[in-house]
């Protein structure tokens, strides 16, 4: 049945289906509705009241945002009175708010600034409250920082840490006039669940919640003769930096990212799918090596399921809420921190290079990632791995502080010795790409066969779905895996920590049988990650998956073990899987944290 | 004209100590709903706690509601400011309440009844929960299927507001939700829930027991029956009373004034305020009004005379919202504090005069912008104030 209701909005009829929202209606007739809370990702809250219309025959305006269209509605979106009514909710909202503009890290990017430039409020007319209030910038956590004094209460950060998350990090405290976006007992984000995935960075339309920038930290060490700048770039930073720099959502800007990370004086530019191929090969054997514990050794101290361990948020997660199952996370350190340890010590060696001359900087769409490298067990290399992480953004920024025309630049190729990358590791960006990554070279491993699937394409561990199952059956392996032969190869998927949580309920309530699980704490993946350009929603995701698996399907070399750099470091460097130097440089452990 | 407006009538139903609860309830849950609802509709009975929706239609729709677990629920969050009426009801004839409750729940097929309980009025509790159990005993015995629960609020007067109610039963932040969906569509656990005020139930009982002509042909045209008055403030005999709906506030200003009287504020702080010069004209009921306002919203009647300055009632009234707003939707947050500060600000000579007219215009924004019924009328009592008593605002 699809009943149609019909109504007129500034005079213009529509059709829309049952359960429309005027906001939604209106965009059908070329109105845009101005918004701040209602953010396409969460659920409505309707409590800005910026988008307020004015429905015919009503005294009351209503919220475009949170009422369903009604047959034979007359709405006007821009009257005098809904005109005068969200000018006066701006000027509320910008009377509470820390309006310094200039000084502020969103400035140009805050969608209060943008609203009231659109309303040309030139006066603050209403009296100031900020002075009343007892605020304080939280600045303590290596990721993100709080500042209370331009928050606008419209919650999308309590909803996204709720909703998206699972975390309820953010919460809301008090009420009227002391009500205030807050943490449990208001401590610190550092000392509480906060996983630090930046998602709700992502949606917080003001400057209330940024990601730390480590910018000028960064320019410094450029502009230091004395130091050697390594950067690595991670697999989904090529398919978002693009539309902070003029291009459209899904477009592949690899080549123009590396020439310009080469244009703002880094010496080398390596990437960060380098050590995705790595961990693929660590990570790969350390399932294997579970599996035959488990299967043919009849180990009952194994633990299966077996984890993923490259997101930070998703780690951060587990320590909080299920750290009787760290056991389960692999060992493996994210590609990052491979990467990072590497960079001081192989990478030091083979270019001749004293290590603590070098700055290691990384490029991620991830504000967990800057936790992850303050983390103290991070040292492996002696020092400090990875110095500084810079977000996609903060990228963005630099280059356009560089003045470089990013949209006319040619084409360059990462620097080798860790530069060289395959398509299983690019796809370590999108949800289901590790597992995707770790089944072409497990099953190939195992078999002497490459996966049966068309094209290496593991199409069941794609796509959108929170929680994704599939399964791989083994036959004919080789002879050291015998025990292996039949055996059907359970793996789930989730992305977002709110799936994550489903699955590791299940895990706890014994209802999961799986053997590998991959989980990346942010919708989609890496590619929506919090460090990513802002605005995110399953539109722009969707874009950049698309374009993650057409950089995979365009890489001559698909499967992370026939990558010729890490087959290199395997010889030259690390002998083999799990070896002693791959333990003491590119695995870690972990540490059980309080739920609060 | 002539039936928009009587003198005032004392009535006695409410808390009229009626021995034959269980009678009421057997003989009222043999009829049939349609039957229950048809009366309930024809007496005219409208919400109590403020709104004044008409309670037979709430309870038709949620009726009709398809689903197989109902609520109902008692609003028992009594906060608003003057008003101490469903704390005596609860006190004294609880089981009527409780038999509405049963009637209720039997129409729209709940099993299940709250009492949201406001958290001040815990004193209460342990006597309540008594002749719940007593209830619930009869109940059983007639082979009724219905149970009841006192649940305690914490203290936030936004929980009286019946979808933030909901939120904080459910174990959340008693915040309002968008509408619609309406509560008996979608109410407690989402499900169709009736909310009705404690006040409310009661009077269902009296049309239960003398049926809706008795309780129609009460009150005025619009305004049918009686309703309780919480009388405070400067009044000789402070206290509550069951009225008539419709008499003149010049008339209840007679009875209750202490002769001297400035303003009432009518209905509480989130109501208006009614000045001497507006008493004749001004009746108290829903919609049959002579001129001006007539809401009695709870039934809370606070009485000034002229010793009080308006600036300092109004201040006060500002302070509460500042604090009691949920703090969620910004015409009521910002809005509250911009009231209060500005006229602060006016008084003190900081702002001109004629800031309060921008104050006046915010309000109006207020009223139509905010996102549950007690935003938007938290600038009652500042508009009619302002209106009314500008010169004491500023000097």
């Amino acid at each position: 049945m699809t009943q149609k209701i019909q109504l007129n909005i500034n005079g213009f009829p529509v059709d829309v289906k049952p359960g429309t929202t005027i906001l939604e209606a209106a965009s059908k007739v070329n109105v845009t509705i101005p918004t701040l809370c209602y953010h396409k990702d969460l659920c409505v809250a309707g409590n800005c009241r910026v988008c307020v219309v004015e429905v015919a025959g009503q005294k009351r305006l209503s919220a475009a945002c949170a009422t369903p269209c009604e047959d034979g509605m007359d709405i006007l979106t821009n009257s005098l009175k809904v005109r005068n009514s969200r000018k006066h909710i701006i000027e509320l909202l910008l009377s509470e708010h820390n309006a310094d503009c200039t000084k502020c890290y969103k400035n140009g990017k805050c969608e209060l600034q943008l609203l009231a430039s659109e309303y040309k409020i030139m006066t603050q007319d209403f009296i100031e409250l900020l002075p009343w209030k007892d605020y304080t910038i939280d600045m303590i956590s290596p990721s993100i920082i709080k500042d209370d004094s331009k928050c606008i209460r419209c919650q999308r950060c309590v909803r996204t840490c709720a909703e998206l998350q699972g975390v309820n990090a953010l919460t809301v405290a008090y009420k009227g006039d002391k009500m205030k976006i807050s943490t449990f007992f208001e401590k610190p984000m550092n000392d509480v669940v906060c996983t630090n995935c930046g998602q709700c960075v992502n949606r917080c339309p003001t400057g209330a919640l940024v990601e730390k920038n480590y910018v000028e930290e960064v320019w410094d060490a450029i502009s230091d003769p004395g130091k050697h700048v390594v950067v690595q770039t991670a697999p989904a930073v090529r398919v978002g930096l693009g539309e902070d720099l003029g291009f459209d959502p899904g477009t592949r800007v690899t080549g123009k990212m590396v020439a310009a990370l080469k244009r703002l004086g880094f010496d080398s530019v390596m990437d960060t799918d380098f050590s995705a191929d790595l961990t693929i090969m660590e990570e790969g054997t350390e399932l294997l090596t579970r599996l035959k514990k488990a299967l043919k050794d009849k180990d009952p101290d194994v633990k299966l399921p077996m984890a993923t361990s490259c997101s930070p948020g998703w780690i951060k997660y587990i320590e909080h809420m299920y750290p009787e199952y760290l056991g389960n996370l692999s060992t493996c350190k994210s590609p990052q921190q491979m990467f990072g340890a590497l960079v001081k010590t192989y990478y030091a060696k083979a270019r001749n290079l004293d290590p603590s001359k070098i700055v290691s900087v990384s490029i991620m769409p991830c504000t967990a990632k800057k936790f992850e490298a303050a983390r103290s067990e991070m040292h492996d290399s002696g020092y400090r791995d990875v110095d500084y992480v810079l977000t996609t953004r903060e990228l963005s920024i630099m280059i356009k502080q560089a003045g470089i025309d990013f949209m006319s630049l040619p084409d360059m190729e990462f620097d080798r010795l860790m530069g060289e990358s395959t398509g299983a590791a690019v796809i370590f960006g999108v949800t289901g790409g590790v597992m995707e990554a770790a089944l072409r070279t497990a099953y190939e491993l195992v078999t002497g066969r490459p996966v049966p699937f068309e094209n290496l394409n593991i199409t069941a561990v794609r796509g959108m779905t929170g929680v994704k199952e599939a399964s791989i059956k083994i036959e004919n392996p080789l002879k050291e895996w015998k025990f292996l032969d039949g055996v059907e190869l359970r793996c789930a998927i989730a992305h977002g920590l709110i799936n994550a949580k489903t699955v590791m309920d299940a895990v706890k309530a014994g209802k999961a049988n799986f053997h590998f699980l991959e989980v990346m704490a942010c919708p989609g993946g890496c590619l929506g990650g919090g460090g990513q350009p802002i605005p995110t929603n399953a539109e722009i995701r969707d874009k950049r998956a698309k374009a993650i698996y057409e950089e995979d399907a365009w890489k001559p070399i698909r499967k992370s073990h026939e990558n010729p750099e890490v087959q290199k470091i395997y010889k030259d460097f690390l002998g083999e899987p799990l070896s002693e130097v791959s333990h003491h440089l590119l695995h870690t452990k972990y540490t059980s944290r309080q739920r609060f | 004209m002539a039936e928009s407006y009587h003198l005032l009538k004392r009535a006695d139903f409410i808390f009229r100590n009626e021995n034959d609860w269980e009678d009421i309830l057997t003989k009222t849950i043999k009829r049939t709903p349609q039957d229950i609802i048809n009366e309930l509709i024809s007496s005219e009975l409208k919400g109590r706690g403020g709104a004044g929706f008409p309670t037979g239609l709430k309870w038709k729709i949620t009726a009709e509601a398809k689903s197989a677990e109902k609520y109902v629920i008692c609003n028992a969050d009594e906060g608003e400011p003057g008003t101490f009426k469903d704390r005596e009801i609860l006190s004294r004839v609880p089981y009527k309440v409780l038999t509405a409750m049963a009637v209720c729940a039997n129409i729209i097929g709940s099993k299940k009844g709250i009492i949201y309980l406001r958290g001040e009025y815990h004193s209460l509790k342990e006597a309540l929960e008594k002749t719940i159990s007593e209830f619930e005993y009869y109940c059983k015995k007639i082979k009724l299927d219905f149970t009841v629960e006192v649940f305690m609020g914490s203290g936030a007067y936004i929980c009286g507001e019946e979808t933030a109610l909901f939120e904080s039963l459910e174990g959340h932040r008693g915040e309002p939700r968008n509408k619609p969906p309406y509560p008996t569509i979608k109410g407690y656990m989402d499900k169709p829930t009736v909310i009705n005020n404690v006040e409310t139930l009661a009077h269902t009982f009296t049309i239960f027991k003398y049926g809706a002509k008795k309780f129609y042909d009460l009150g005025v045209q619009f305004s049918r029956g009686t309703k309780l008055f919480s009388v405070s403030g400067d009044t000789p005999k402070p206290g509550i009373y069951e009225l008539e709906l419709g008499m003149s506030l010049q008339d209840f200003v007679n009875e209750f004034g202490d002769g001297d009287t400035k303003a009432v504020q009518v209905g509480g702080a989130s109501g208006f305020l009614v000045p001497r010069k507006k008493f004749q004209e001004t009746a108290i009921g829903y919609q049959g009004k002579l001129t001006g306002i007539s809401l009695p919203t709870g039934g809370s009647m606070m009485i000034y005379n002229s010793s009080r300055s308006m600036f300092n009632v109004l201040d006060n009234y500002l302070e509460f919202f500042r604090e009691e707003s949920c703090g969620q939707c910004t015409p009521c947050r910002v809005g509250c504090q911009q009231l209060l500060i500005g006229i602060k600000a006016v008084k003190r000579g900081e702002r001109p005069a004629q800031y309060l007219d921008k104050l006046l215009k915010l309000s109006e924004t207020m009223q139509i912008t905010a996102k549950c019924g007690l935003g938007q009328s938290v600038a009652n009592s500042f508009a009619s104030i302002v209106e009314n008593f500008r010169e004491e605002m500023i000097y």
